[in-house]
């Protein structure tokens, strides 16, 4: 049959047939050898599994190698997604008989145990389907063995143990060593360790985090590993080594919080406070006190979005800024005398002084009479200071400066260290701030259209009439002439009111630089990084970041006279009683005022006034008079640290003998008292404060 | 090779067969045809025996070798049967098909991966009416469409609706297993032989505007199950859905792909080797040739299998019978169709339906109805007339 419709019918089929191989041989060939690498990709995607194995975060250990922040193993249950999926119900079964073990409800088990997508919202798992997902992290010892043992009922459960951050010294310091968080997806490898977020744990991160080991795995198409391909051990994180004297770092915790319940007590607000010692010679932090604070406990088991909303997290030591008070005496003094006034010579301290025209009183508005600068700072003198100011703005042209004002005063904070971020090594340091003319005219452009509407319609919000009157007299003067530098803002500047602003970290500094003989640094609290194995990785020294370029007379005098501030001036009340031959410190009150809000206390002290070992500055915000709130405190911080209430307190042991031997242990420091080195000169050691090493 | 044949199929012994002797017999069979054939089938153990390499308990390898070899032992006897006597037999084959097929829907029935499909006798051994009525499918239509009235050139609209309502009967009932892949092979063999047959056109457009006509009712009427729209719906991304539908998309085309021009070696897939396809061993064997062959391979095996296609169209232009050349015709539609379809969706341009590989694919039922439709062609090229297509 060739003839006819059959043959021609059949060159159809000829040709459809032809023409259908030919698309899946041009198909093929598109799929092989066109964009075959591509799928040879893919295929190795699907078959291999990188497995991160999470590194052991390292230690945050204090300067006697106690550790700050440790870590501790807990159960923890998780499940294998691939594994779930893989069951007829998609584990429906498994996830319940597991939520009733865990004793806890259903949902929340499948919620952790879904991945996330757009679709999908938290709790989910945003990893990896092949990591193991944690459905349960606070699981008791018990339980996860007996989800182990029964391993044929929870196909696809697996329990292991997990690191967990433990803080030995609970609240203590908890904004310095900071928190750590699971990481978001931009954060460094993605991997399943968490990552810092504040704090020293956010500073050291990289050294502290270590890193993440892989596995390799092929795997088959359910999911079940059929080999090792490649394995890469974790490399586990550096040691931290801080300055950060645990001892005394939970005694200015405690001490900073005393000093705030007592300003309660007398009807302060005290709402916040820091408390920071340094090493005057060094630049290394000791402790660094934040009020209020919080257990960092709260990060191990994971935290709602409430609760973290409310936790104190600001550290006022860094963060916090305030105007300084008469503690930034010290830099106008030292200003003054830069300036070729005498220190020695006999100045007039009346109770009030015209600059300006307006009025500006001394503290109490009570005149002192003839005194030399040490006197003045004994005693907080304003006026004189004010004098100072007033020439000093003169000298720079007072209302028409001149081309270039040599502003003596702002100069000096500058080189204090004032006005910058001390660049420590902890994240979110507030700049503080050295007003001048052009940062008055800066802020005024900055500020004057708002300024020149409320002139315009006043303070309707402010429910107090005279405050709104007063709100609205300021904002039309604000609105003229804001701009201006006036005499009287010189006079404020020089006792450390109206926009100066200072950190409590700042102001240490600028002691330590007092104390040390004008050597600025830049604070570190980490001292090294040492690897497990012991070996050091790196040491960390502060860095000088300037020099106060003023004579070492000068700073002597103006140490000496802080040195009397306690035994006879502004702070000899809340110093009554101090044991000054042991100890001698030197310090300065600060009180300053601010607006609508209850002064902020301050007191920036050095010890021993010879040969200054330590800065301690304490600051309660709205805590009333620096020599009522802030001196106390700093006063507690001394005797803790040179352990002065020594002989009150063995007595005081005696009767509560378990209660000090479990301190004891605790510390383990010696309870002898260093004695003075007035007395004993050549005993150096024995000047030094206890030390928790000392024990035993 | 004599001593080989049964006593009890005597009867089938072809008569055209003047001599006996090795040379007839061997001049009679298109080696061409066989050859290929042959070498697909081995290229499938082969395959299947890669597919299930990394299950030492499994005993597919040796069940389709057996089926392979059955296979061949039934070409054989097909190629030996005279066309005429065979053709009595048409009718009570066609009738058992649809007793099988009907057999499948009543409690003997067994649903395999979604279609209820299989048949079993005893342990261990089950069969797929479906692929047998393949055979009686081409057998029944060459017999309505092939055998022309004296003087007829072209079969007439009784033969035509004939031809349709014999296609009709064991079409509905894989419809209703459901097995869409089986039942379009179905529609191709009836569009094919009505085609070949030399059917007026108006005719076959008739027959065109029908067809669309019922694919029209079936996707208004929701006929389609919602699994069968989504394997549609996915060809066109199969990344839509990685893990669910798409996956056996995604994955077949991972497997190929990544083979790459020469291939990763038999045995050496790893993609295979994984079990990251689905139904490597059966309807995705493709995928296996495409990963451990590569290009070079899997295009081997796609030439291979025109050669059988074309070896097939060369002994229907060559049939002594109209009844010979709409038969050969409607085997090559078969292979044709079931091959594109089934390469096709594992390449990813087709969606996904369950399908044999002819000839390759792990499948008792499949691999001997295959092999018996070669021994069809092998028959009907017996026929031939001695002068050249021309």
């Amino acid at each position: 049959m060739r003839s006819g419709a059959h043959g021609g019918r059949l060159v159809v089929l000829y040709v459809v047939v032809t023409s259908l191989m030919l698309t899946l041989l041009g198909r093929l060939w598109y799929l092989q050898v066109t964009t075959g690498p591509a799928y040879a990709r893919a295929a190795t995607e699907s078959r291999v599994r990188t497995v991160p194995l999470p590194s052991v975060r390292g230690q945050i250990l204090d300067v006697h190698g106690h550790p700050l922040v440790a870590n501790q193993t807990m159960p923890q249950v998780s499940v294998d997604y691939m594994a779930l999926i893989h069951q007829p119900d998609g584990g429906r079964a498994v996830l319940t008989r597991l939520a009733e073990a865990l004793r806890k409800p259903y949902q929340e088990i499948a919620d952790r145990a879904r991945l996330c997508s757009r679709e999908v919202p938290r709790p989910c798992w945003p990893g990896s389907p092949y990591q193991p997902i944690t459905v349960a992290d606070d699981v008791d010892p018990r339980t996860v063995v007996r989800i182990a043992e029964r391993q044929a009922e929870f196909p696809g459960v697996s329990t292991a143990l997990r690191p967990v951050r433990t803080y030995p010294l609970h609240k203590a310091g908890a904004h310095l060593l900071g928190y750590l968080q699971p990481p978001s997806p931009s954060d460094r490898s993605g991997g399943p360790d968490l990552v810092g977020r504040d704090g020293l744990e956010a500073e050291y991160d990289t050294e502290l985090a270590g890193r993440t080991g892989l596995r390799e795995v092929a795997v088959d198409s359910t999911g079940k590993v059929t080999g090792l391909l490649r394995e890469e051990a974790p490399h586990p994180g550096d040691t931290l080594v801080t300055s950060i004297d645990a001892r005394i770092q939970e005694l200015s915790e405690r001490a900073l919080a005393k000093a705030v319940t007592n300003a309660r007590k007398r009807g302060e607000p005290a709402d916040s406070g820091a408390a920071v010692v340094l090493e005057a010679a060094t630049g290394r932090v000791t402790a660094l006190a934040s009020y209020p604070s919080y257990d960092p406990a709260v990060w191990s088991g994971g935290i709602s979005q409430r609760d973290f909303e409310a936790l104190p997290l600001v550290s006022n030591a860094v963060l916090g800024q305030w105007a300084p008070g008469s503690t930034w005496k010290v830099t106008s003094t030292a200003a003054a005398a830069d300036a070729g006034y005498k220190l020695r010579a006999s100045y007039d301290c009346p109770g009030s002084y015209k600059v300006g025209g307006r009025s500006f009183r001394n503290f109490d508005g009570i005149a002192l009479g003839r005194m030399n600068m040490h006197r003045a700072l004994v005693v907080s003198c304003d006026t004189i200071f004010y004098r100072f100011a007033e020439r000093m703005w003169k000298h720079d042209g007072g209302l028409k400066p001149v081309r270039h004002p040599a502003d003596p005063m702002q100069s000096m904070a500058r080189k204090f260290g004032f006005g910058n971020r001390t660049g420590i090594d902890l994240p979110n340091e507030s700049p503080g701030r050295v007003p001048d003319r052009a940062w008055k005219k800066a802020n005024w452009e900055r500020t004057r259209a708002d300024s020149c509407r409320r002139a315009k319609t006043g303070y309707p919000d402010v429910a107090d009439r005279k405050r709104a009157a007063y709100l609205k007299a300021l904002a039309a003067e604000n609105c003229q002439n804001g701009g201006v530098w006036w005499a009287g803002d010189a006079a404020n500047f020089a006792i450390g009111q109206g926009d100066v602003l200072v950190t409590p970290l700042q102001l240490a500094r600028a002691y330590a630089a007092l104390a040390n003989g004008g050597t600025v640094f830049s604070p570190r609290v980490a001292k090294a990084l040492v690897r497990p194995d012991g070996s050091v990785v790196r040491t960390v020294t502060p860095p000088v970041t300037g020099r106060v370029d003023v004579s070492r007379r000068t700073l002597r005098y103006i140490r000496d006279a802080l040195a009397d501030v306690p035994r006879e001036g502004t702070a000899a009340a809340a110093f009554k009683g101090f044991p000054f031959k042991r100890l001698a410190v030197a310090g300065k009150t600060g009180t300053a005022e601010a607006y609508g809000r209850q002064d902020t206390s301050w007191f920036a002290s050095f010890a021993p006034a010879k040969k200054p070992r330590y800065v301690v500055v304490v600051v309660v915000s709205q805590g009333g008079t620096g020599a009522s709130t802030a001196a106390p405190a700093a006063r507690d911080i001394w005797e803790g640290i040179y352990d002065l209430h020594g002989k009150a307190h063995h007595k005081h042991a005696k009767k509560h003998g378990k209660k000090t031997t479990a301190g004891k242990h605790r510390h383990g420091h010696s309870r002898k008292a260093p004695r003075d080195a007035s007395h004993n000169a050549s005993h150096r050691a024995s000047f030094e404060p206890a030390r928790v090493g000392d024990a035993r | 090779m004599t001593t080989f044949r049964p006593t009890p199929l005597r009867l089938l012994r072809p008569r055209t067969q003047a001599r006996r002797g090795w040379v007839p017999l061997l001049a009679s069979l298109d080696w061409g045809l066989a050859a290929t054939s042959a070498a697909l089938s081995g290229i499938g153990l082969l395959l299947v025996w890669s597919a299930t390499r990394t299950d030492p308990s499994s005993t597919l390898l040796q069940r389709q070798a057996v089926s392979v070899g059955l296979g061949f032992v039934l070409m054989w006897l097909v190629s030996r049967c005279d066309l005429r006597i065979l053709r009595a037999y048409v009718p009570v084959l066609y009738l058992l098909a649809l007793a099988g097929l009907v057999a499948v829907l009543t409690p003997l029935g067994r649903t395999v991966n979604g279609s209820h499909a299989w048949i079993v006798l005893g342990s261990g051994l089950q069969f797929q009416p479906s692929e047998f009525a393949k055979v009686a499918l081409v057998l029944a239509l060459a017999m309505a469409l092939g055998e022309l009235r004296d003087g007829e050139r072209r079969p007439g609209p009784g033969a035509v609706f004939l031809a349709l309502g014999l296609a009709a009967l064991p079409m509905g009932l894989i419809m209703l297993q459901p097995d869409l892949g089986t039942t379009l092979v179905f529609a191709a063999v009836v569009a094919g032989m009505v085609v070949v047959s030399g059917a007026p056109k108006r005719w076959l457009a008739g027959l065109t505007a029908a067809a669309g006509l019922v694919l029209l009712v079936v996707w208004r009427l929701h006929l389609i199950r919602p699994y069968q729209l989504q394997r549609l719906m996915v060809l066109t991304d199969p990344d839509a859905d990685p893990l669910g539908v798409g996956y056996n998309a995604t994955q077949a085309r991972i497997a190929i792909g990544s083979g790459g021009m020469l291939g990763k070696g038999l045995f050496q897939g790893e993609q295979t080797a994984g079990h990251f396809v689905p139904e490597q061993h059966t309807d995705f064997i493709f995928t296996v040739a495409g990963e451990e062959l590569g290009f070079l391979g899997a295009a081997c095996v796609i030439l291979l299998m025109t050669v059988v296609l074309w070896r097939g169209l060369r002994i229907a232009a060559r049939s002594a019978s109209p009844y010979g050349t709409v038969l050969a015709g409607g085997v090559v539609c078969w292979l044709a169709f079931q091959t594109f379809v089934n390469v096709g969706m594992t390449v990813g341009i087709l969606p996904i339906t369950g399908l044999p590989l002819p000839f390759v694919s792990y499948g008792g039922s499949a691999t001997i109805s295959t092999l018996t439709a070669v021994g069809l062609l092998e028959a009907v090229h017996r026929t031939r007339s001695r002068t050249p297509l021309g």
